[in-house]
Protein backbone atom coordinates (compact mmCIF):
# COMPACT_ATOMS: atom_id res chain seq x y z
CA UNK A 1 0.00 0.00 0.00
CA UNK A 2 1.26 3.60 -1.20
CA UNK A 3 0.21 6.41 -0.58
CA UNK A 4 2.07 8.25 -3.59
CA UNK A 5 2.79 5.41 -5.61
CA UNK A 6 4.37 7.91 -8.24
CA UNK A 7 7.10 9.45 -5.65
CA UNK A 8 7.57 6.52 -3.55
CA UNK A 9 8.30 4.12 -6.72
CA UNK A 10 9.98 6.57 -8.65
CA UNK A 11 13.45 6.05 -10.85
CA UNK A 12 16.17 6.85 -8.84
CA UNK A 13 16.81 9.49 -11.97
CA UNK A 14 13.99 10.95 -12.23
CA UNK A 15 13.92 11.62 -8.66
CA UNK A 16 17.22 12.90 -8.83
CA UNK A 17 15.99 15.07 -11.69
CA UNK A 18 13.32 16.45 -9.36
CA UNK A 19 15.65 16.90 -6.70
CA UNK A 20 18.09 19.08 -8.51
CA UNK A 21 15.10 21.51 -10.15
CA UNK A 22 13.72 21.63 -6.49
CA UNK A 23 17.08 22.42 -4.89
CA UNK A 24 18.06 25.15 -7.83
CA UNK A 25 14.54 27.42 -6.85
CA UNK A 26 14.87 26.60 -2.86
CA UNK A 27 18.44 28.25 -2.89
CA UNK A 28 17.47 31.12 -5.31
CA UNK A 29 13.91 31.43 -2.93
CA UNK A 30 16.13 31.71 0.12
CA UNK A 31 18.99 33.55 -1.33
CA UNK A 32 15.84 36.16 -2.18
CA UNK A 33 14.01 36.06 0.75
CA UNK A 34 15.78 35.37 3.98
CA UNK A 35 19.07 38.24 4.31
CA UNK A 36 20.72 35.56 6.55
CA UNK A 37 20.73 33.06 4.11
CA UNK A 38 21.85 35.75 1.45
CA UNK A 39 24.54 37.10 3.61
CA UNK A 40 26.14 33.54 4.56
CA UNK A 41 26.06 32.52 0.69
CA UNK A 42 27.94 36.17 -0.23
CA UNK A 43 30.24 35.59 2.48
CA UNK A 44 31.29 32.04 0.68
CA UNK A 45 30.77 34.71 -2.76
CA UNK A 46 28.13 32.41 -3.99
CA UNK A 47 25.27 33.25 -6.13
CA UNK A 48 22.07 31.20 -6.60
CA UNK A 49 23.08 30.33 -10.52
CA UNK A 50 25.88 28.57 -8.57
CA UNK A 51 23.79 25.95 -7.38
CA UNK A 52 22.63 23.56 -11.27
CA UNK A 53 23.35 20.25 -9.72
CA UNK A 54 22.66 18.55 -6.56
CA UNK A 55 26.40 18.02 -6.42
CA UNK A 56 26.64 21.57 -6.53
CA UNK A 57 24.88 21.34 -2.91
CA UNK A 58 27.97 20.90 -1.23
CA UNK A 59 29.34 24.14 -2.20
CA UNK A 60 26.21 25.53 0.22
CA UNK A 61 26.98 26.52 3.84
CA UNK A 62 25.65 24.49 6.64
CA UNK A 63 22.80 25.96 8.81
CA UNK A 64 22.90 24.38 12.68
CA UNK A 65 20.49 24.93 15.89
CA UNK A 66 22.87 27.82 16.89
CA UNK A 67 21.70 29.95 13.99
CA UNK A 68 18.43 29.28 14.55
CA UNK A 69 18.36 30.52 18.39
CA UNK A 70 20.96 33.59 16.64
CA UNK A 71 17.98 34.54 14.77
CA UNK A 72 14.82 34.03 17.66
CA UNK A 73 12.02 34.01 16.82
CA UNK A 74 11.37 34.55 13.26
CA UNK A 75 15.06 35.72 11.35
CA UNK A 76 14.90 32.68 8.97
CA UNK A 77 10.89 33.02 8.36
CA UNK A 78 11.23 33.55 4.35
CA UNK A 79 7.62 35.16 4.05
CA UNK A 80 5.91 37.88 6.19
CA UNK A 81 3.73 36.67 9.17
CA UNK A 82 0.30 36.74 7.11
CA UNK A 83 1.43 33.77 5.24
CA UNK A 84 2.70 31.65 8.41
CA UNK A 85 -0.72 29.85 9.73
CA UNK A 86 1.28 27.86 12.19
CA UNK A 87 4.05 28.16 14.57
CA UNK A 88 5.83 25.40 16.40
CA UNK A 89 9.10 25.26 18.75
CA UNK A 90 11.52 22.71 19.99
CA UNK A 91 14.16 23.30 22.49
CA UNK A 92 17.31 25.12 22.29
CA UNK A 93 20.80 24.38 23.49
CA UNK A 94 20.28 27.14 26.05
CA UNK A 95 17.39 28.46 27.25
CA UNK A 96 15.82 30.00 24.05
CA UNK A 97 13.44 27.57 22.18
CA UNK A 98 13.92 26.85 18.33
CA UNK A 99 10.82 28.25 16.85
CA UNK A 100 9.76 27.23 12.96
CA UNK A 101 6.64 28.54 11.03
CA UNK A 102 4.35 27.16 8.72
CA UNK A 103 2.61 28.71 5.65
CA UNK A 104 -0.87 26.48 4.70
CA UNK A 105 1.00 25.49 1.68
CA UNK A 106 3.37 23.73 4.36
CA UNK A 107 1.05 22.03 6.13
CA UNK A 108 0.45 20.24 3.05
CA UNK A 109 3.31 19.03 2.63
CA UNK A 110 3.50 17.77 6.44
CA UNK A 111 0.24 15.94 5.88
CA UNK A 112 1.57 14.56 2.95
CA UNK A 113 4.46 12.83 3.93
CA UNK A 114 2.87 11.72 7.32
CA UNK A 115 -0.18 9.92 5.29
CA UNK A 116 2.94 8.60 3.45
CA UNK A 117 4.54 7.05 6.82
CA UNK A 118 1.17 5.92 8.13
CA UNK A 119 0.40 4.31 5.41
CA UNK A 120 3.63 2.29 5.15
CA UNK A 121 3.17 1.92 8.52
CA UNK A 122 -0.44 0.00 8.11
CA UNK A 123 -2.93 2.97 8.65
CA UNK A 124 -5.55 3.19 6.64
CA UNK A 125 -9.01 5.23 6.42
CA UNK A 126 -11.04 2.37 8.47
CA UNK A 127 -8.11 3.03 11.11
CA UNK A 128 -8.84 4.19 14.10
CA UNK A 129 -5.43 5.53 15.54
CA UNK A 130 -4.82 7.30 18.97
CA UNK A 131 -2.43 9.77 19.08
CA UNK A 132 -0.25 9.91 22.48
CA UNK A 133 2.14 12.17 21.07
CA UNK A 134 2.44 15.88 23.21
CA UNK A 135 -0.02 17.91 21.46
CA UNK A 136 1.06 21.62 21.68
CA UNK A 137 4.63 23.28 20.64
CA UNK A 138 5.97 19.72 20.30
CA UNK A 139 5.65 19.04 16.54
CA UNK A 140 4.42 15.24 17.41
CA UNK A 141 1.00 15.37 18.33
CA UNK A 142 0.07 17.82 15.41
CA UNK A 143 2.02 16.14 13.17
CA UNK A 144 0.49 12.40 13.56
CA UNK A 145 -2.77 14.23 14.11
CA UNK A 146 -3.25 16.31 10.34
CA UNK A 147 -1.82 12.85 8.52
CA UNK A 148 -4.40 10.61 9.93
CA UNK A 149 -6.61 13.20 8.81
CA UNK A 150 -5.55 13.23 5.44
CA UNK A 151 -5.56 9.21 5.65
CA UNK A 152 -9.18 9.41 7.02
CA UNK A 153 -8.48 7.31 9.98
CA UNK A 154 -10.64 7.88 12.51
CA UNK A 155 -8.10 9.93 14.89
CA UNK A 156 -8.62 9.98 18.94
CA UNK A 157 -6.48 12.88 19.68
CA UNK A 158 -5.67 11.93 23.19
CA UNK A 159 -2.41 13.30 23.61
CA UNK A 160 0.21 12.33 25.92
CA UNK A 161 -0.15 11.35 29.69
CA UNK A 162 -3.02 9.96 32.00
CA UNK A 163 -2.11 6.14 31.06
CA UNK A 164 -4.80 4.25 32.59
CA UNK A 165 -7.25 6.71 30.82
CA UNK A 166 -5.45 6.01 27.74
CA UNK A 167 -5.99 2.23 27.82
CA UNK A 168 -9.47 2.76 28.90
CA UNK A 169 -10.23 4.82 25.78
CA UNK A 170 -7.74 1.99 23.85
CA UNK A 171 -10.25 -0.87 24.71
CA UNK A 172 -13.85 1.48 24.62
CA UNK A 173 -12.66 3.21 21.33
CA UNK A 174 -11.19 0.10 19.33
CA UNK A 175 -8.11 1.82 18.42
CA UNK A 176 -6.37 0.02 16.04
CA UNK A 177 -2.79 2.04 15.85
CA UNK A 178 -1.04 3.60 18.40
CA UNK A 179 1.18 6.68 18.33
CA UNK A 180 3.78 7.57 20.78
CA UNK A 181 7.15 7.22 22.01
CA UNK A 182 8.87 3.63 22.40
CA UNK A 183 8.85 3.67 25.69
CA UNK A 184 5.64 5.34 26.57
CA UNK A 185 4.70 1.94 24.69
CA UNK A 186 6.30 -0.17 26.63
CA UNK A 187 4.44 2.07 29.86
CA UNK A 188 1.67 1.46 28.63
CA UNK A 189 2.14 -2.06 28.06
CA UNK A 190 3.21 -2.49 32.11
CA UNK A 191 0.09 -0.70 32.98
CA UNK A 192 -2.06 -3.28 30.86
CA UNK A 193 -0.87 -6.12 32.86
CA UNK A 194 -1.47 -4.23 36.49
CA UNK A 195 -4.96 -3.37 35.22
CA UNK A 196 -5.44 -6.74 34.20
CA UNK A 197 -6.19 -6.14 30.15
CA UNK A 198 -5.01 -8.38 27.76
CA UNK A 199 -3.42 -6.36 24.69
CA UNK A 200 -4.95 -9.06 22.82
CA UNK A 201 -8.23 -8.65 23.78
CA UNK A 202 -7.79 -4.88 22.25
CA UNK A 203 -8.14 -4.57 19.05
CA UNK A 204 -4.45 -3.10 18.34
CA UNK A 205 -2.98 -3.59 15.29
CA UNK A 206 0.06 -1.13 14.61
CA UNK A 207 2.45 1.07 16.37
CA UNK A 208 3.98 3.92 15.12
CA UNK A 209 6.63 5.22 17.49
CA UNK A 210 8.84 7.46 17.32
CA UNK A 211 10.91 10.89 19.03
CA UNK A 212 13.64 8.77 20.29
CA UNK A 213 15.94 6.23 19.91
CA UNK A 214 14.87 2.42 20.07
CA UNK A 215 16.56 -0.67 19.40
CA UNK A 216 15.81 -4.15 17.94
CA UNK A 217 15.16 -5.48 21.34
CA UNK A 218 13.17 -2.82 22.42
CA UNK A 219 11.04 -3.09 18.84
CA UNK A 220 10.58 -6.85 19.56
CA UNK A 221 9.85 -6.41 23.41
CA UNK A 222 6.73 -4.03 22.36
CA UNK A 223 5.89 -6.20 19.53
CA UNK A 224 5.30 -9.65 21.61
CA UNK A 225 4.03 -7.64 24.62
CA UNK A 226 1.00 -5.63 22.50
CA UNK A 227 0.81 -8.20 19.70
CA UNK A 228 1.16 -5.57 17.19
CA UNK A 229 3.60 -5.07 14.04
CA UNK A 230 5.48 -1.28 15.07
CA UNK A 231 7.27 1.15 12.58
CA UNK A 232 9.87 3.57 13.46
CA UNK A 233 9.35 7.07 12.76
CA UNK A 234 11.53 9.93 11.99
CA UNK A 235 12.06 13.94 12.01
CA UNK A 236 12.75 17.16 13.51
CA UNK A 237 10.85 20.23 13.97
CA UNK A 238 13.61 22.26 12.44
CA UNK A 239 13.13 20.12 8.87
CA UNK A 240 9.01 19.85 9.48
CA UNK A 241 8.70 17.30 12.26
CA UNK A 242 7.45 13.90 12.00
CA UNK A 243 7.48 12.17 8.29
CA UNK A 244 10.73 13.11 7.16
CA UNK A 245 10.91 9.54 7.18
CA UNK A 246 9.51 6.22 8.40
CA UNK A 247 9.34 2.59 8.17
CA UNK A 248 7.66 0.42 5.81
CA UNK A 249 6.46 -3.38 7.17
CA UNK A 250 9.91 -4.46 6.04
CA UNK A 251 11.35 -2.43 9.22
CA UNK A 252 14.55 -2.85 7.29
CA UNK A 253 15.32 1.18 7.36
CA UNK A 254 13.05 4.12 7.22
CA UNK A 255 12.24 5.49 3.87
CA UNK A 256 12.93 9.16 3.43
CA UNK A 257 10.49 11.68 1.73
CA UNK A 258 14.01 13.07 -0.45
CA UNK A 259 11.31 14.59 -2.56
CA UNK A 260 10.54 16.77 -0.06
CA UNK A 261 13.58 16.21 2.02
CA UNK A 262 17.16 16.01 0.50
CA UNK A 263 19.63 14.52 2.50
CA UNK A 264 23.50 14.07 2.54
CA UNK A 265 25.47 12.35 5.22
CA UNK A 266 29.01 13.79 6.39
CA UNK A 267 31.44 13.62 8.40
CA UNK A 268 30.50 15.45 11.69
CA UNK A 269 33.88 16.33 12.38
CA UNK A 270 35.20 17.28 8.74
CA UNK A 271 31.87 18.13 6.89
CA UNK A 272 32.91 16.45 4.32
CA UNK A 273 29.91 14.76 2.35
CA UNK A 274 30.10 10.58 2.50
CA UNK A 275 28.62 8.13 0.33
CA UNK A 276 25.38 5.50 0.61
CA UNK A 277 26.47 2.89 3.28
CA UNK A 278 28.75 5.15 5.10
CA UNK A 279 27.95 5.88 8.99
CA UNK A 280 27.76 9.87 9.61
CA UNK A 281 25.53 12.78 10.71
CA UNK A 282 22.58 13.68 8.62
CA UNK A 283 22.29 16.71 6.81
CA UNK A 284 18.90 17.49 5.66
CA UNK A 285 17.47 20.04 2.73
CA UNK A 286 13.98 21.20 2.83
CA UNK A 287 13.10 21.45 -1.03
CA UNK A 288 9.66 22.16 -1.03
CA UNK A 289 8.91 24.55 2.27
CA UNK A 290 8.15 28.23 1.98
CA UNK A 291 7.86 29.45 5.48
CA UNK A 292 10.83 28.43 6.61
CA UNK A 293 13.18 26.36 4.38
CA UNK A 294 16.53 24.75 5.76
CA UNK A 295 19.53 24.49 2.97
CA UNK A 296 21.70 21.80 4.77
CA UNK A 297 20.85 21.08 8.13
CA UNK A 298 23.01 19.56 10.64
CA UNK A 299 20.69 16.93 12.60
CA UNK A 300 23.36 15.62 14.60
CA UNK A 301 21.72 12.18 14.04
CA UNK A 302 24.15 9.50 13.13
CA UNK A 303 22.59 7.36 10.53
CA UNK A 304 23.67 5.70 7.17
CA UNK A 305 21.96 5.82 4.10
CA UNK A 306 20.94 3.45 1.77
CA UNK A 307 19.44 3.13 -2.22
CA UNK A 308 17.86 0.28 -3.94
CA UNK A 309 14.32 -0.59 -4.13
CA UNK A 310 13.35 -1.90 -1.43
CA UNK A 311 11.14 -5.31 -0.76
CA UNK A 312 8.04 -3.17 -0.09
CA UNK A 313 8.47 -1.87 -4.04
CA UNK A 314 9.26 1.97 -2.89
CA UNK A 315 12.61 3.28 -3.93
CA UNK A 316 12.88 5.91 -1.71
CA UNK A 317 16.49 6.44 -0.24
CA UNK A 318 16.16 4.40 3.18
CA UNK A 319 18.16 5.99 6.23
CA UNK A 320 19.24 3.46 9.11
CA UNK A 321 17.50 3.45 12.46
CA UNK A 322 19.40 6.81 14.12
CA UNK A 323 22.02 5.34 15.66
CA UNK A 324 23.36 8.19 17.80
CA UNK A 325 24.06 12.04 18.55
CA UNK A 326 26.72 13.61 17.17
CA UNK A 327 26.53 16.42 19.96
CA UNK A 328 25.70 15.79 23.69
CA UNK A 329 21.72 16.17 23.61
CA UNK A 330 19.66 13.47 25.17
CA UNK A 331 15.92 12.23 24.11
CA UNK A 332 14.40 11.71 27.77
CA UNK A 333 10.94 10.84 27.75
CA UNK A 334 10.57 12.18 23.82
CA UNK A 335 11.78 15.51 24.53
CA UNK A 336 15.32 16.58 23.48
CA UNK A 337 17.56 18.17 26.40
CA UNK A 338 20.90 19.43 26.49
CA UNK A 339 23.36 19.81 29.36
CA UNK A 340 23.49 23.63 28.07
CA UNK A 341 20.20 24.42 29.08
CA UNK A 342 20.72 22.92 32.60
CA UNK A 343 23.47 25.36 32.61
CA UNK A 344 21.57 28.38 31.57
CA UNK A 345 19.32 27.72 34.16
CA UNK A 346 21.86 27.72 36.93
CA UNK A 347 23.63 30.68 35.78
CA UNK A 348 20.27 32.99 35.67
CA UNK A 349 20.07 31.69 38.89
CA UNK A 350 23.28 33.65 39.55
CA UNK A 351 25.64 30.51 40.08
CA UNK A 352 29.09 32.20 38.41
CA UNK A 353 30.66 29.10 37.25
CA UNK A 354 27.86 25.84 38.34
CA UNK A 355 28.80 22.52 38.36
CA UNK A 356 26.44 19.91 37.68
CA UNK A 357 25.61 16.33 36.35
CA UNK A 358 23.00 14.89 34.47
CA UNK A 359 21.92 11.36 35.09
CA UNK A 360 19.45 9.57 33.23
CA UNK A 361 18.24 5.84 34.21
CA UNK A 362 15.10 4.07 32.76
CA UNK A 363 12.63 3.57 35.90
CA UNK A 364 10.78 0.78 34.61
CA UNK A 365 10.03 2.06 31.00
CA UNK A 366 10.02 5.35 31.40
CA UNK A 367 13.10 7.91 31.73
CA UNK A 368 14.12 9.63 35.12
CA UNK A 369 16.26 12.60 34.86
CA UNK A 370 18.13 13.54 38.11
CA UNK A 371 20.26 16.92 38.19
CA UNK A 372 23.04 16.95 40.68
CA UNK A 373 24.17 20.29 41.16
CA UNK A 374 27.37 21.28 43.37
CA UNK A 375 26.91 23.72 46.26
CA UNK A 376 29.00 26.29 46.08
CA UNK A 377 29.52 28.89 49.09
CA UNK A 378 27.18 31.26 47.58
CA UNK A 379 24.55 28.81 47.20
CA UNK A 380 25.07 27.23 50.93
CA UNK A 381 23.10 28.66 53.32
CA UNK A 382 23.02 27.60 57.33
CA UNK A 383 19.39 27.40 57.44
CA UNK A 384 17.53 24.45 56.10
CA UNK A 385 14.65 26.25 54.96
CA UNK A 386 16.86 28.47 52.26
CA UNK A 387 18.55 25.24 50.95
CA UNK A 388 15.59 23.64 50.73
CA UNK A 389 13.93 26.37 48.27
CA UNK A 390 16.58 26.66 46.35
CA UNK A 391 16.85 22.82 45.43
CA UNK A 392 12.51 23.54 44.76
CA UNK A 393 13.61 26.94 42.85
CA UNK A 394 16.03 25.05 40.56
CA UNK A 395 13.53 22.32 40.11
CA UNK A 396 10.95 24.68 38.75
CA UNK A 397 13.26 26.39 36.55
CA UNK A 398 14.79 23.01 34.92
CA UNK A 399 10.97 21.80 34.86
CA UNK A 400 9.99 25.00 32.29
CA UNK A 401 13.15 24.97 30.76
CA UNK A 402 13.69 21.83 29.88
CA UNK A 403 9.78 20.45 29.57
CA UNK A 404 10.98 17.59 31.30
CA UNK A 405 10.38 16.90 35.09
CA UNK A 406 13.73 16.66 36.94
CA UNK A 407 15.10 15.93 40.28
CA UNK A 408 17.43 17.93 41.84
CA UNK A 409 20.13 16.81 44.07
CA UNK A 410 22.29 19.48 46.04
CA UNK A 411 25.83 18.09 46.55
CA UNK A 412 29.16 18.61 48.17
CA UNK A 413 31.50 20.46 46.19
CA UNK A 414 34.09 19.19 43.94
CA UNK A 415 32.83 15.35 44.58
CA UNK A 416 31.02 15.23 40.75
CA UNK A 417 33.10 13.10 38.46
CA UNK A 418 35.63 15.59 36.28
CA UNK A 419 37.79 13.35 33.70
CA UNK A 420 40.62 14.96 32.40
CA UNK A 421 39.94 18.67 34.10
CA UNK A 422 36.46 18.50 31.95
CA UNK A 423 33.42 18.36 33.87
CA UNK A 424 31.78 14.89 32.83
CA UNK A 425 27.92 16.12 32.09
CA UNK A 426 25.99 13.32 31.46
CA UNK A 427 25.52 9.54 32.82
CA UNK A 428 22.82 7.99 30.88
CA UNK A 429 22.70 5.04 32.25
CA UNK A 430 19.77 3.67 29.90
CA UNK A 431 20.16 0.29 28.27
CA UNK A 432 18.29 1.36 24.84
CA UNK B 1 27.42 37.74 72.93
CA UNK B 2 26.95 37.73 69.32
CA UNK B 3 29.56 35.09 67.73
CA UNK B 4 30.40 33.89 65.03
CA UNK B 5 29.04 30.14 63.84
CA UNK B 6 30.66 28.06 60.87
CA UNK B 7 28.34 25.71 58.49
CA UNK B 8 29.34 23.42 56.30
CA UNK B 9 27.25 21.62 53.72
CA UNK B 10 26.75 17.84 54.10
CA UNK B 11 26.05 15.65 51.44
CA UNK B 12 23.50 12.57 51.83
CA UNK B 13 26.88 10.53 51.57
CA UNK B 14 28.06 7.79 54.02
CA UNK B 15 31.23 9.45 55.24
CA UNK B 16 30.43 13.06 54.61
CA UNK B 17 30.77 14.32 58.60
CA UNK B 18 33.89 12.13 59.03
CA UNK B 19 35.59 14.29 55.99
CA UNK B 20 34.74 17.33 57.71
CA UNK B 21 35.84 16.42 60.89
CA UNK B 22 39.14 14.94 59.53
CA UNK B 23 39.95 17.85 57.69
CA UNK B 24 39.27 19.77 61.31
CA UNK B 25 41.57 17.08 63.00
CA UNK B 26 44.07 17.45 60.96
CA UNK B 27 44.59 21.06 61.21
CA UNK B 28 44.74 20.69 65.18
CA UNK B 29 40.41 22.24 65.31
CA UNK B 30 38.58 22.11 68.52
CA UNK B 31 34.87 22.15 68.36
CA UNK B 32 33.54 23.83 70.90
CA UNK B 33 29.77 23.42 70.45
CA UNK B 34 27.92 21.93 67.23
CA UNK B 35 24.70 20.82 65.48
CA UNK B 36 23.65 18.54 62.52
CA UNK B 37 20.16 19.88 60.92
CA UNK B 38 19.39 17.13 58.34
CA UNK B 39 16.69 16.44 55.84
CA UNK B 40 16.10 13.75 53.53
CA UNK B 41 18.33 15.14 50.72
CA UNK B 42 21.67 16.61 52.73
CA UNK B 43 22.87 17.87 56.01
CA UNK B 44 24.13 20.88 57.87
CA UNK B 45 26.69 20.90 60.20
CA UNK B 46 26.61 23.92 62.23
CA UNK B 47 29.74 24.64 64.90
CA UNK B 48 31.49 27.00 67.00
CA UNK B 49 35.76 27.22 66.92
CA UNK B 50 37.80 30.15 68.01
CA UNK B 51 39.04 31.56 65.27
CA UNK B 52 36.35 31.30 62.83
CA UNK B 53 37.51 32.70 59.84
CA UNK B 54 41.05 30.84 59.64
CA UNK B 55 38.81 27.96 60.00
CA UNK B 56 36.64 28.55 57.27
CA UNK B 57 39.83 29.42 54.93
CA UNK B 58 41.28 25.88 55.90
CA UNK B 59 37.76 24.34 54.66
CA UNK B 60 37.29 26.31 51.68
CA UNK B 61 40.85 24.94 50.61
CA UNK B 62 39.10 21.80 51.28
CA UNK B 63 36.53 22.43 48.55
CA UNK B 64 34.03 22.51 51.10
CA UNK B 65 30.92 25.09 51.30
CA UNK B 66 30.86 27.12 54.12
CA UNK B 67 29.00 29.86 55.96
CA UNK B 68 29.85 32.25 58.59
CA UNK B 69 26.95 33.54 59.97
CA UNK B 70 26.56 35.36 63.36
CA UNK B 71 24.38 34.36 65.68
CA UNK B 72 23.75 34.77 69.58
CA UNK B 73 25.30 32.79 72.92
CA UNK B 74 24.08 33.16 76.02
CA UNK B 75 25.23 31.28 79.81
CA UNK B 76 22.07 30.45 81.09
CA UNK B 77 22.24 28.47 84.84
CA UNK B 78 22.26 25.31 84.90
CA UNK B 79 18.92 24.28 86.56
CA UNK B 80 15.27 24.69 85.56
CA UNK B 81 13.37 27.06 83.72
CA UNK B 82 15.92 29.47 83.09
CA UNK B 83 15.89 28.39 79.17
CA UNK B 84 12.34 28.90 78.96
CA UNK B 85 12.69 32.14 80.55
CA UNK B 86 15.23 33.36 77.66
CA UNK B 87 12.60 31.73 74.93
CA UNK B 88 9.52 33.20 76.21
CA UNK B 89 11.32 36.63 76.19
CA UNK B 90 11.64 36.35 72.21
CA UNK B 91 8.52 34.96 71.43
CA UNK B 92 6.46 37.79 73.68
CA UNK B 93 8.71 40.42 71.26
CA UNK B 94 7.62 38.49 68.25
CA UNK B 95 11.06 37.30 67.44
CA UNK B 96 11.05 33.64 66.12
CA UNK B 97 14.19 31.35 66.07
CA UNK B 98 15.42 29.82 63.12
CA UNK B 99 17.76 26.85 64.78
CA UNK B 100 18.83 26.78 68.32
CA UNK B 101 20.79 24.08 70.00
CA UNK B 102 22.26 23.99 73.58
CA UNK B 103 25.27 22.18 75.71
CA UNK B 104 26.31 22.29 79.14
CA UNK B 105 29.41 23.48 80.20
CA UNK B 106 31.82 20.93 81.45
CA UNK B 107 32.90 21.37 85.27
CA UNK B 108 30.30 24.60 85.64
CA UNK B 109 27.20 24.54 86.86
CA UNK B 110 26.20 26.47 83.42
CA UNK B 111 24.95 25.61 80.28
CA UNK B 112 25.34 27.80 77.08
CA UNK B 113 22.50 27.97 74.01
CA UNK B 114 23.35 29.09 70.44
CA UNK B 115 20.72 30.66 69.06
CA UNK B 116 19.71 32.01 65.39
CA UNK B 117 16.73 34.38 64.28
CA UNK B 118 16.62 37.56 62.22
CA UNK B 119 16.67 40.21 64.73
CA UNK B 120 20.18 39.48 66.44
CA UNK B 121 21.06 43.12 68.23
CA UNK B 122 16.73 42.94 69.83
CA UNK B 123 17.49 39.71 70.57
CA UNK B 124 20.78 40.18 72.02
CA UNK B 125 19.24 43.08 74.35
CA UNK B 126 16.44 41.21 75.55
CA UNK B 127 18.42 37.85 76.75
CA UNK B 128 22.10 38.65 75.89
CA UNK B 129 24.34 38.83 79.08
CA UNK B 130 25.08 42.62 80.31
CA UNK B 131 27.92 44.14 78.26
CA UNK B 132 30.42 44.19 81.29
CA UNK B 133 30.62 40.11 81.24
CA UNK B 134 31.59 39.38 78.31
CA UNK B 135 35.19 39.65 78.03
CA UNK B 136 34.94 36.81 80.56
CA UNK B 137 32.14 35.09 78.99
CA UNK B 138 34.35 35.13 76.23
CA UNK B 139 37.54 33.46 78.46
CA UNK B 140 35.11 30.60 79.23
CA UNK B 141 33.20 30.12 76.17
CA UNK B 142 36.33 29.29 74.44
CA UNK B 143 38.03 27.46 76.90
Amino acid sequence: MYWNKTIETMEYTEMEHLQSKRLGAVVEYMYRQVPFYRERMQQQGLLPQDVTTLADISKLPFTEKQDMRDSYPYGLFAVPPSEIVRIHASSGTTGKATVVGYTKRDLGIWSEVMARSLTAAGVTNKSFIQIAYGYGLFTGGLGLHYGAELVGASVIPVSSGNTARQISLMVDFGTTALACTPSYALHIADTMKEMGIDPRSTGLKVGIFGAEPWSDNMRSEIENRLNIKTTDIYGLSEIIGPGVACECAVQQGLHLNEDHFYPEIINPQTGQVLGDGEKGELVLTTLTKEGMPMIRYRTRDLTMLTRGTCSCGRTLVKMNKVLGRSDDMLIIRGVNVFPSQVESVLLNLGETSPHYQLIVDRNGHLDTLTVMVEVSDNMFSDEVRRLEMLEKKIQNELASVLKVSAQVRLVAAKTLERSAGKAKRVIDNRKI
Amino acid sequence: MIIQQISVFLENRLGTLAEVLATLHNHNINIRAMSVAETADFGILRFIVKHPDAVAKVLREASIAVKITPVLTVVLDDNPGRLLEKIQKLSDAGISIEYFYAFAVVGTEKARIVIKVDALEEAQQLIGSPEHSQVNEEADFYW
